[in-house]
């Protein structure tokens, strides 16, 4: 196995009873790396999340954190993860300072070594002015940020975040990226973190995008577009089905309908809808073409819109709770 | 090692086989934060430092008034009284598992390199010195206007310690009945169907009788926790089991409760795969 890899994982599944959740994952994240699992809910990256966080017990397949086997020394491992959930886990009742304290407790880190890294990482989240605040008044942004301070207090190797933006205003998502590329840079951390965002996944060095509990892709956001041959064309008309038959026939190409739309993949799109237009007249009711985005590789991978996945997994999840 | 700022060495983690980090293998100061952690929680939580100072006043008003017109002698009646409040505030201070739980604070905990007897002994300790707090309150205001109460110090001395075992206890029984709850809606079944029968099936309230609730009092650990404490509070008080017995039998639920709930942290629970 690859000596520098801060995360290897090999063959990993999940169930969560009947329901399998990972479906035979195999990855590794270098050290030093930003990675980023993309995929809708209930893809699965919550729960390789779990598992890398050692919150769930691996059930089988072997992972691998820095040179630890997660099956058998959780212990060491943990100190080496700095860990920033979904759900804050700060707790509220508490100032700004005290989280941090009560963090570095936990890790071992303790009397005057605890003091100087709550003020290097206040000064360095700008945080220094609200420390003894207590949390549950702090703005999501900021909360954000005593997280990922929290997270680094007690030097973590690798920096594991679950969808670390979700309910952050764009301002406050685009400041956090600055942070994480700032982390790794200044600390050299290997940084793995889940979002449903796709325009975000594009920030990382590499993506993997997880659908139905498999890994589907996996590579940098350049060479996962490039996969797509050139530009993406989406045909919105009255018959798609019609329209992508006569499309593919015609120019002995594969347009195909996703969701209701057509959609093809061509070089030079600009003059490709120049060429449909005039094609078929009046079998068109609007056309696009852009270049590939991480989210035209989600459909060409699963078949499926990405944006659907999304809104019938939050759908999903209401039905759960009620 | 105090260093200044410029001059603290970070390791290059990108060396090709980074140590790992140090892991500080003494676990107090986590036993610590979360005990302290529960105190001061408690304190910034208005609502919460009014009802325990009201719910010992209010009782001692309730029953010192309540007892004079009966002819029932409520020196008697003090200790099971004492045990009542240590029940429910050290059961309620184990309610705070589940809001942790669900506001995810508790998920932070479970990923730090602590073991869980650790944890759990933080967390148990802050609700016993709570429950403690307010018994030690009413205990107070009893010895403020009751007579009867024993006066040897060495008698007070182990009526609190003993309240400190019982109070464990009841927290680690609060505890394990927490640990596996994802809500709060089903604590309340708990406690009219199994904590409220066990103090009424203590001594506390009414003599053991006859038959078959003999058998369930001398089994109710609870009995031997306000026994003890009637025979060390109480002059003259000397029926029931020895002190002994009650020492011993006290201890003994404290261990035991303490065990079982380590058990159960080590087990993972639904709550905590709630997203």
């Amino acid at each position: 196995m690859n000596v520098a890899s801060a995360i290897a994982v090999e063959d990993v599944s999940f169930s969560y009873g009947p329901r399998r959740a990972l479906d035979s994952v195999s990855f590794s994240i270098p050290r030093g790396e930003i990675f980023a699992f993309v995929g809708p809910n209930g893809g699965g990256k919550t729960t390789l999340f779990r598992l890398l966080t050692t919150l769930v017990p691996l059930q089988s397949g072997s992972v691998r954190i820095e040179s630890f086997d997660l099956a058998r020394d959780v212990r060491p491992i943990r100190p080496l993860l700095g860990v920033v959930f979904q759900a804050p886990s700060l707790d509220k009742k508490l100032t700004v300072v005290e989280n941090l304290q009560h963090h570095g407790h936990l890790y071992g880190v303790t009397g005057p070594r605890l003091a100087e890294r709550i003020d290097e990482l206040l000064a360095r989240f700008n945080l220094g002015e609200r420390r003894d605040e207590r949390t549950e008044k702090l703005s999501g942004g900021l909360r954000r940020r005593v997280e990922l301070a929290k997270s680094l207090l007690h030097q973590p190797r690798i920096l594991l975040l679950d969808e670390p933006s979700t309910a952050l205003d764009p301002m406050a998502r685009s400041e956090l990226w600055q942070h994480l590329e700032q982390i790794r840079q200044d600390d050299g951390v290997t940084i793995a973190l889940t979002t449903h965002l796709l325009e975000e996944a594009e920030r990382a060095d590499r993506v993997g995008i997880m659908h139905e509990g498999r890994l589907v892709a996996l590579d940098t956001p350049d060479a996962l577009r490039d996969t797509i041959g050139g530009d993406a064309i989406t045909i919105r008309a009255a018959e798609p089905a019609g329209l992508a038959a006569a499309i593919s026939e015609r120019f002995a190409c594969d347009a195909h309908v996703v969701d209701g739309d057509v959609r093809l993949e061509r070089e030079d799109g600009h003059r490709w809808v120049a060429q449909l237009v005039e094609a078929f007249p009046g079998a068109i009711d609007s056309i696009t073409f852009a270049r590939p985005s991480l989210e035209d590789v989600f459909v060409a991978r699963t078949g499926h819109l990405f944006r659907d996945e999304v809104e019938e997994a939050v759908a999903d999840s209401k039905e759960a709770v009620r | 090692m105090s260093s200044t700022p410029s001059s603290k060495t970070l390791e290059s983690p990108i060396s090709d086989n980074p140590p790992a980090a140090p892991i500080d293998e003494n676990p107090w100061p986590a036993v610590g934060t979360l005990c302290r952690r529960e105190l001061v929680r408690f304190l910034r939580q208005r609502n919460r430092v009014f009802g325990a100072l009201g719910q010992p006043i209010i009782f001692w008003l309730l029953f010192s008034e309540g007892f004079r017109g009966s002819q029932f002698d409520y020196v008697h009646f003090f200790p099971g009284t004492l045990v009542m409040i240590l029940l429910f505030t050290a059961i309620f201070a184990t309610i705070s598992l589940i809001e942790d739980r669900r506001e995810g604070f508790l998920q932070s905990v479970l990923i730090a390199p602590v073991p869980r007897w650790a944890m759990t002994l933080g967390i148990l300790s802050g609700g016993a010195a709570l429950a403690m707090f307010q018994a030690l309150l009413f205990l107070v205001l009893g010895y403020l206007t009751l007579d009867g109460l024993a006066v040897d110090p060495l008698a007070i001395g182990q009526v609190v310690l003993l309240m400190a075992v019982a109070s464990l206890a009841l927290t680690a029984l609060g505890f394990v009945i927490a640990w596996r709850m994802e809500s709060t809606h089903g604590f309340h079944a708990i406690m009219s169907l199994v904590l409220l029968p066990m103090w009424l099936l203590s001594g506390s309230f009414f003599p053991p009788g006859e038959g078959w609730m003999v058998w369930i009092v001398s089994a109710n650990p609870l009995t031997y926790s306000v026994a003890g404490l009637r025979q060390l509070l109480v002059d003259g008080q000397v029926d029931g089991p020895s002190l002994s017995t009650c020492w011993a039998a006290t201890v003994a639920f404290a261990l035991v409760m303490f065990a079982l709930a380590c058990l159960s942290s080590r087990r993972g629970t639904k709550g905590d795969l709630l997203s």
